[in-house]
């Protein structure tokens, strides 16, 4: 009898569980963000530059102004970010299962992942390709030339299929030793138990820039794979995509256009380029066509800065990292970078 | 005269399906059996509307996809042009190869640990306590972290090995390396393999010779003929009990028997397959040659062994105190010694007690060898549980497939545990 009560009561309680989920994929997620306060956003567990917490625990990173910028846009808050560290393995079900509302972690944009996956990427935020690094006493001074090595590798990611092909296509062999993470991988590769880590040439830069001693490593010039990184949401939420991608524009086209943290304040009211006033929201109705208040673009660009000041701030030349901008300029400075018309 | 009548014909009435306890519990049971089937079918009428709310349809076509991915230690033939399915196949064989590992050592250190825990010598009965008590209290994951690290961090690099005053040297008169990146020992290599050799090229002044070799063949022989080694080794175990029984006469040199039934057919074979060692040798990067143990399995085996050992010692302690005091004085008024009594008088009784909760425990061994993720051992839960799934997307089919292969490794286990466990149990006449 005791028995019976207690299946019922769980048979019951598992159908109220399963009409619930159901229900959290009815609304659309701009409204669950407006609605909760915040924007979930995944990141990854940890690459100084990109995403990392400081010293006081703030995020800060280049794929962070990401979610920082869409924040603020939405809510007029930078800082209404709810920071969700993923693993490379673990980064697509959070989002498909809704725990995040975006991704912006160095993921590559891949046919698969677009299609397949039912991801909708917003565009590409830092165009990259996979490199390898080792240390400098070992002599290596190309990929060509690590025949037999031990190569660390994050599993689950665009970089391990590129590995097996680029060394089965050289007909050289290697020892593969499956990471989760880049702090793991990065204790692994300066114990000496990989002689090789390979991964996006961004990422090996900046976890060169925490070594104790950078100059004792080397990245080798074979640069094997197109990475395109760039932020990402659901399939299917067409309005909150448009926000994702639209604010990733909006930054490019204000580094072009001469907008600044510092400038945005009042060059939309004094400017007479019809570009800038439209991005700016002080003409046209832009932000209401994404159901978003007329100054969306404005504050996500004075909340991180333009791209190049996102760029120069978190991985840039003067920081320790390094990257120079290479393809990542703009179009008009021989880059790739090209954010459509405001119009 | 009194008449006798029929008692008036009950008549069904609705309400008798609450208020009458005969059918009461009926009605129960009808009422949950239709709430669970409700319940279910809204769980999967859920699972489909939400997978088709998401664009992904409910397809295992991918196993049979190019998987494109490397696996450091593969047991069968297996490499990134491979499928998925094959990818699956290969970490079920690591998996299987570690819970198989791991259930013998945890086994061997729980019956040590156990009896010796039970010790009259204080330092050793100590020894043994904070043994289990430590590997018991403590999580596996962080045994498994902390032996990983021990080997990653504390030992030498292969290149550490290399030049003429080598930092670090190979022991057992260099035929074990112990690097970093794991441990190389002899491999056992056959210049008659059956799988065919290759003859090493001619050069001037230097003759083609057979390159010894392994294939699966081999090993499968040789298992083969173990076995048949072993049955008849038991055989001949039975043939002396029964002489013994009728005769009163054990028959003379009957342990050389079983040992030499074991020994010599596979002794045989050895030889005739050409049998070498094949020791490790440092050549570019890495150790070639031998047999790779990386540090992921050792971590994992070690850390596996000495976790569930802890709670098998417990386990074999609870069944030797379960065994009555009077039958060690009885055993010892007979004049045995204390090893034959433990051997022969209280573990076989004993082992009632002690096997249904050893099942449990190889249960848990092979279930908790998915912890495999933390060190990057690539068992099946890291290839289809893993990597497959967030190659494909396919999260739905890959777990359903992974719960399936723990749910049909569990059960086997359990029933042939349960086949030995018949045979030892209390023989009730």
């Amino acid at each position: 009898m005791k028995k019976s009560v207690f299946l019922g009561t769980l048979a019951v309680a598992g159908t109220a569980a399963g009409f619930a989920a159901a229900d959290a994929h009815s609304s659309g997620t701009l409204a669950q963000i407006q609605e909760r306060g915040t924007l979930n956003c995944g990141v990854s567990t940890g690459l100084t530059g990109f995403s990392a917490p400081d010293a006081n625990g703030e995020w800060q990173g280049f794929d962070v102004a990401v979610c920082r910028a869409v924040a603020a846009a939405i809510l007029d808050d930078p800082s209404a970010v709810e920071f969700v560290p993923t693993t490379g393995q673990t980064r697509f079900t959070a989002l498909s299962s809704s725990e995040i509302d975006m991704l912006a972690r160095n993921t590559t944009w891949t046919f698969s992942r677009d299609v397949d996956l039912a991801f909708e990427f917003a565009g590409v935020n830092y165009y990259d390709g996979q490199g390898f690094m080792v240390p400098r006493e070992l002599g290596v001074s190309s990929a060509l030339e690590l025949d037999g090595a031990t190569v660390c590798i994050q599993t689950g990611t665009t970089t391990e299929l590129n590995l097996a092909d680029y060394f089965s296509s050289n007909n050289m062999s290697y020892e593969p030793v499956p990471i989760e993470t880049n702090a793991e991988a990065q204790q692994q590769y300066l114990a000496g138990a990989c002689d090789v880590y390979t991964t996006d040439a961004s990422g090996l830069a900046a976890t060169r820039a925490t070594f104790e001693d950078p100059s004792a490593h080397v990245l080798l010039p074979e640069i094997i794979s197109k990475e395109p990184l760039g932020p990402l949401v659901r399939h299917g939420d067409n309005e909150f995509g448009d926000i994702v991608r639209w604010t990733l524009n909006a930054l490019v086209a204000a580094e072009e256009l001469g907008v600044t943290s510092a400038n945005v304040g009042e060059i939309g009211n004094t400017t007479e380029n019809p570009e800038i006033r439209r991005l700016l929201g002080t003409e046209g109705e832009l932000g209401a066509m994404l159901g978003l208040d007329a100054d969306w673009a404005a504050r996500a660009i004075a909340a991180v800065g333009n791209y190049g000041e996102v760029f120069d701030g978190n991985i840039g030349e003067s920081t320790p990292i390094g990257l120079a901008r290479g393809l990542n300029a703009q179009w008009t400075d021989g880059g790739l970078l090209y954010a459509p018309p405001f119009r | 005269m009194a008449t006798l009548s029929d008692p008036p014909a009950e008549s069904f009435r609705l309400s008798q399906l609450i208020y009458d306890t005969r059918y009461r519990s009926l009605t129960i049971q009808v009422i949950v059996f239709i709430l669970i089937m409700l319940g279910l079918w809204e769980l999967v009428s859920n699972a489909i509307q939400n997978l088709s709310a998401l664009g992904k349809d409910f397809d295992f076509s991918f196993l049979g996809n190019r998987a494109g991915y490397d696996i450091n230690q593969r047991l069968i033939e297996y490499s990134n042009d491979s499928t998925h399915g094959r990818a699956a196949v290969v970490g079920i064989l690591n998996t299987l190869l570690v819970a198989f590992l791991g259930c013998v050592t945890a086994t061997i250190l729980g019956v040590i640990a156990g009896v010796l825990r039970l010790s009259n010598n204080w330092i050793v009965g100590r020894l043994m306590t904070v043994y289990v008590e430590g590997f018991r209290n403590i999580p596996l994951l962080l045994w498994i972290i902390v032996i990983f690290a021990i080997m990653t961090e504390g030992m030498p690099q292969p290149r550490d090995f290399r030049g003429d005053e080598p930092e670090a040297s190979m022991i057992l008169g260099d035929s074990v390396a112990v690097t970093n990146r794991g441990v190389y020992i002899p491999n056992l290599v056959f210049t008659r393999s059956l799988g065919g050799n290759e003859m090493s090229e001619a050069a001037d002044g230097v003759e083609a010779a057979i390159v010894p070799s392994v294939s699966g063949a081999d090993w499968t022989l040789i298992l083969v003929v173990l076995a048949l080694g072993i049955a008849a080794s038991i055989f001949i175990g039975r043939w002396g009990a029964a002489k013994q029984e009728r005769t009163g006469v054990r028959p003379p040199g009957l342990f050389w028997m079983r040992a030499g039934a074991i020994v010599i057919p596979v002794a045989i074979v050895l030889i005739v397959l050409g049998a070498t060692l094949d020791y490790p040798e440092l050549t570019g990067f890495n150790f070639s040659g031998g047999v790779h143990l990386r540090n992921a399995l050792i971590a994992l085996w070690f850390a596996l062994s000495l976790y569930t050992g802890a709670f098998i010692a417990e386990i074999v302690r609870a069944g030797i105190l379960s065994v009555s005091k009077g039958q060690t004085e009885a055993s010892a008024a007979l004049g045995m010694r204390p090893s034959w009594t433990m051997n022969l008088v209280i573990l076989p009784q004993a082992l009632r007690v002690i096997i249904p909760p050893l099942i449990s425990q190889y249960l848990n061994l092979t279930k908790n060898s998915s912890l495999a993720l933390a060190v990057g051992y690539m068992d099946v839960r890291s290839t289809l549980g893993g990597i497959t799934i967030n190659q494909t997307g396919r999260e739905l089919e890959g777990m359903l497939l992974l719960g399936g292969f723990y749910l049909i490794t569990s059960l086997v286990i359990s029933a042939v545990m349960n086949v030995y466990n018949n045979s030892v149990k209390l023989q009730e006449r």
